[in-house]
């Protein structure tokens, strides 16, 4: 009985071992229907790329990949278009964002104008760190006590000694 | 002394953020800007709602100001918009041309009778065109200008206030 008992635990334990493993491979959920995709697999893929640097435009914080709305259907259907017509990923991005602007990127540009929004923490996080380097740097500047006399001295052995006990 | 100093700045800068922030919030910042202004208008060709008539085309909107609307008879706010257009159409002072997105024909063509008909002309769309427009949702209304180019985009249904106080204006300044 203690023999199989033992046994289905063991089969239990592999097979949620197993199942774990499965969850954590599976792909993120597209809504790119089968009719969408290109017969392509190394195209299909470049789109599916491109399109999840596309915002879609209804629902704004999801990538036309995985939002469900027309409009990312159709842009789905436009990227993969384009790719058919032989534009490179980056030609395919300029295309959208030159008739939705800069807020099509799911990735804000790299710009003059966006260089704040980039650079932002970054500068808050050395303001951070100059701040607690001038803090300590303050600290330090303060002088070490005098050293204790003997009477001093004996005072604090018998201190430390009551402690101890 | 450059100990408070280091304590005041974080808070400081903290409370220059908040009221950014704040002052960011107050813009209506569900509307995009469109990258299309002073543009020229794309190039297309849209047949028409019902066969036999003359579609809708980019050549249409040379040598005069044109006003471009992109609706739908399934959108709501399209149907709000309705009379503000209709008046705007009779005063004759701009022409007005429609994009009829992702719609079924017959049912567009008797939802524009009922509300008053103040196209030109209508081009059936199934959405191809809209994108190059940068459409991304209905209504939007495009003016474009005698050279065919984009001079201004409304996202949302015009309002009267809306074609009083920005689009006539407009026309009159780009009739000059």
């Amino acid at each position: 009985m203690r023999q199989c008992a033992t046994n289905s635990r063991r089969i239990a334990l592999r097979l949620s071992a197993l199942l774990s493993l499965l969850f954590a491979l599976t792909a993120p959920a597209y809504a790119v229907l089968p009719s969408e995709m290109l017969a392509n697999p190394v195209l299909e893929a470049r789109a599916e790329h491109i399109g999840s640097e596309l915002r879609c435009l209804v629902c704004r914080n999801q990538s036309i990949e995985d939002s469900g709305a027309e409009l990312a259907h159709d842009l789905r259907l436009l990227v993969r278009r384009r790719i058919l017509a032989g534009d490179s990923d980056a030609q395919v991005i300029a295309y959208i964002r030159s008739r939705y602007g800069d807020y099509v990127l799911l990735r804000p540009p790299l710009e003059f104008s966006t260089l704040l929004l980039w650079g932002g923490p970054l500068v808050v996080l050395l303001l951070g760190a100059a701040a607690i380097v001038l803090f300590y740097r303050s600290r330090r500047g303060q002088s070490a006590p005098p050293p204790l006399n003997p009477d001093e001295q004996r005072r604090l052995a018998a201190a430390l000694g009551e402690a101890r006990e | 002394m450059s100990r408070r100093w280091v304590f005041v700045l974080p808070s400081a800068l903290f409370a220059l953020l908040v009221g950014g922030f704040y002052v960011g919030l107050q813009v209506h910042s569900d509307v995009l800007p469109s990258p299309l202004i002073n543009q020229p208008a794309p190039r297309f060709s849209l047949p028409p709602l019902i066969g036999g008539q003359r579609g809708f085309s980019s050549a249409d909107l040379k040598g005069h100001v044109s006003l471009v609307n992109a609706f739908a008879s399934w959108c709501a706010p399209c149907r709000d918009e309705a009379p503000a257009l209709d008046a705007l159409a009779r005063s004759g002072r701009v022409a007005i041309y429609g994009i009829d997105y992702k719609d079924k024909p017959a049912v567009a063509q008797a939802w524009i009778e009922a509300l008053g008909d103040p196209y030109a002309r209508i081009g059936a769309d199934d959405g191809r065109v809209a994108i190059d427009w940068g459409v991304y949702g209905v209504p939007e209304t495009f003016l474009v200008d005698r050279t065919g180019r984009i001079r201004y985009k409304h996202v949302g249904p015009l309002t009267d206030a809306d074609v009083s106080q920005t689009i006539l204006p407009l026309v009159a300044r780009l009739d000059r």
